[in-house]
């Protein structure tokens, strides 16, 4: 074999190499993709989704979903109890597509997806004033900004701001 | 089989009061019948803190109602607007259990219940 046959050789090994990398990063991506948008399940749409939406679990770490739902009968001054077959099937739920521990980290002593890092940081253009509006109410009303959000689609040009 | 799940497990409101009216008979308390001018006052009234049933399901029971403190839409609670309404026995106590310690720091009894139920059913 002479060197431009095992330069060619040497090419394409480069370019299959290459080619390999590119599939298992978009391999990986779409792995993150489905985690982002868990499926949904039917226990916690009726559950969780009675009295405000049904909050993705990508919006929490693992570790607060835990702590929220031992605590159901307290549930942010109200009693949210379920039965215990609906919860264990929620609680895997949310553990299962739970959101990273770091990117949703809660503040200390926090279990608010309003106390996350990233909440803070996507929201922190939002004057306070809007939280106040009354057709927002409160920060966990998500739907008074994002049209979509009970189905789970909170892209920005699905974003209208109240006046 | 979703349709054959919620046929086996309907029910009517007439349903519900049955199974209250057991409850008293169960426990041994008086059967004076359920009222739903007591029920109607029970609605409306606070109980000790800060919320009513009508801080959600507003006292027009007949239109739609809103969470007090997330704002969201609550569906009609009585049959007459939303015949959904107390068909089905586990759904109807998951809300009395959880209202119920909301409103009033404790459960229902049968006979609050009913009464609540017996007003509920009068309004057309």
């Amino acid at each position: 074999m002479d060197n431009t046959a095992r330069r060619r050789i040497f090419d394409v090994t480069g370019w299959i190499i290459g080619l390999l990398a590119g599939m298992a990063l978009l391999a990986h991506d779409a792995m993150a993709d489905s985690k982002r948008s868990a499926p949904p399940n039917a226990p916690w749409r009726a559950e969780c989704g009675s009295c405000h939406i049904a909050y993705p679990p990508q919006l929490l770490p693992a570790q607060t979903w835990r702590q929220i739902m031992a605590q159901l009968d307290k549930h942010f001054g109200t009693d949210a109890s379920v039965d215990p077959v609906a919860a264990a099937e929620i609680s895997a739920y949310l553990e299962r597509y739970s959101g990273s521990a770091r990117r949703t980290a809660v503040l200390p002593d926090g279990l608010r997806i309003t106390e996350t890092r990233w909440f803070l940081h996507e929201h922190d253009e939002m004057p306070s004033a809007v939280w106040r509006l009354p057709a927002v109410k409160s920060a966990a009303n998500c739907a008074a900004c994002h049209t979509t959000a009970e189905q789970g689609d909170f892209r920005e040009r699905n974003i209208r701001i109240p006046r | 089989m979703v349709l054959l799940a919620s046929l086996a497990a309907a029910g009517t409101p007439a349903d519900q009061q049955k199974r209250f009216e057991d409850e008293l008979r169960a426990a041994g308390s008086p059967l004076g019948g359920f009222s739903a001018q007591r029920g109607e006052a029970f609605f409306n009234a606070t109980h000790g803190s800060e919320w009513s049933c009508s801080s959600c399901h507003t006292s027009n029971p007949l239109a739609a109602g809103k969470h007090a403190r997330t704002a969201k839409l609550i569906a009609p609670l009585a049959p007459a607007a939303n015949p959904e309404r107390f068909t089905d026995a586990a759904t109807v106590d998951k809300w009395f259990r959880r209202n119920c310690n909301d409103v009033l720091g404790r459960l229902c009894t049968a006979q609050e219940k009913g009464d609540v139920l017996q007003y509920l059913m009068s309004l057309k």
